[in-house]
C-alpha cells in the first residue's frame, strides 16, 4: 500500500508544489487539497503549506482557520492523523488551536530569507523518528512573522514534555522564545515549523536533503500503523 | 443598527517590533519626549439591533483578535 499524503491549496499557498513533490520524491502519493473541499479524499496525512493564505489578512492563517477543509483536518488531527504545518501552515495550525501559541512579526522586522541551521531535539513525533537526536539539519527559513510566542506555562508545558521537535541552531533568527522553530501537539502527531524541510530535499535543488527525513518519518508512521 | 468598536491591542508582555520601529523613528522626524509607541488594530463593524453584546464579545475573541498574543476590548458608539 502506498502512502497517500494531502496537500491543502489555499487561495495564496505558494509552496503546496514543492510539498507535493516532496512527498512524491519520498515514496508516498501526493494528493492535491483543495480548502474548499469538504472532505480529506482518503489521505492518510496532511500537509498544510507555506505561503500567504487569504493574503495574511488580520492575521496570518486567521482566516485559512475557518476554511472548509480545516473542518476535516481537525477532526482527523483528533484521531491522531499526522498533520504537518509548515511556515504559514504553522501558522494557520496555531490559530486552528491545533498547536498552542502563535507566530509574531520577526523582532528585527525583516523578512527573513535564508538557509537556517536547526536542532532535533524530539525524535519521537510521526515527522522526525528518521532524525537522530541532537543532529543539525540545514533547511530554508522564508518569513516576516515567524517569532514563536506562548504564555510562559504553555512554554514551560511544552519544554517539560518535550515538545519542542525543532529549534534554531545559532543566532535566533526571528526573535522566538527559547529558540523555537517546530513544536508537537501532545501525541507527536501534529508538527509545525517555520522553516521549509520541501525545499531541501535535494542537493541539487536546495542546501541539503535534511529536510526528507520528515516526509520519510510520516510515511514509516502510516506503513507501521 | 449600531457602530461598534472594537480595539485590538498586543499584550503587553508581547514583545511589539512595529511599535517600536515607530518610536524610533519619531526622534529622526524631530519629535521628542514619546517614550513608548505600542501598535494595534481598530475595528468599525455596522451591526443590527438583534446582536447583543454576548455575541460582540464572541466576534471579537473568536476572529478579530488572537487571544494567545492580543487584548480586546468592544464598545458601541452610539450614532
Amino acid at each position: 500500500m502506498t502512502a497517500k499524503i494531502g496537500v491543502i491549496t489555499f487561495p495564496g499557498t505558494l509552496d503546496d508544489q514543492d510539498a507535493a513533490r516532496a512527498v512524491k520524491y519520498a515514496g508516498a502519493e501526493a494528493v492535491s487539497l483543495w480548502h474548499a473541499d469538504a472532505d480529506l479524499r482518503g489521505v492518510d496525512a496532511v500537509i498544510v503549506p507555506g505561503g500567504f493564505s487569504y493574503g495574511d489578512y488580520l492575521r496570518c492563517g486567521a482566516i485559512a482557520r475557518f476554511a472548509p477543509v480545516m473542518g476535516p483536518v481537525i477532526e482527523a488531527a483528533a484521531k491522531g492523523m499526522p498533520i504537518l504545518g509548515i511556515c504559514n501552515g504553522f501558522q494557520i495550525l496555531c490559530e486552528a488551536g491545533l498547536l498552542p501559541g502563535a507566530l509574531v512579526r520577526n523582532s528585527e522586522l525583516h523578512f527573513v530569507c535564508r538557509d537556517q541551521w536547526l536542532r532535533v531535539e524530539n525524535t519521537t513525533t510521526a515527522w522526525s523518528t528518521r532524525y537522530d537526536q541532537g543532529a543539525e539539519i540545514l533547511i530554508p527559513l522564508k518569513s516576516g512573522e515567524g517569532g514563536y510566542v506562548a504564555e510562559p506555562n504553555t512554554l514551560a508545558e511544552l519544554e517539560g514534555e518535550g515538545r519542542v521537535v525543532f529549534r534554531y541552531a545559532g543566532a535566533n533568527p526571528n526573535g522566538s522564545l527559547n529558540e523555537i522553530a517546530g513544536i508537537t501537539d501532545a501525541r507527536g502527531r501534529v508538527v509545525g515549523l517555520m522553516p521549509h524541510p520541501e525545499h531541501a530535499i535535494d542537493a541539487l535543488t536546495g542546501p541539503s536533503d535534511d529536510g526528507l527525513g520528515m516526509f520519510l518519518s510520516a510515511i514509516d508512521a502510516l506503513v507501521k500503523a | 443598527m449600531a457602530r461598534v468598536v472594537v480595539d485590538v491591542m498586543p499584550k503587553p508582555e508581547i514583545l511589539d517590533p512595529q511599535g517600536q520601529a515607530v518610536a524610533k523613528a519619531l526622534p529622526r522626524l524631530g519629535f521628542a519626549g514619546v517614550t513608548e509607541v505600542r501598535q494595534g488594530k481598530r475595528f468599525e463593524l455596522e451591526v443590527d439591533d438583534s446582536v447583543d453584546d454576548e455575541t460582540l464579545t464572541k466576534i471579537a475573541a473568536d476572529l478579530l483578535a488572537n487571544t494567545v498574543i492580543e487584548d480586546f476590548t468592544v464598545r458601541r458608539i452610539d450614532a
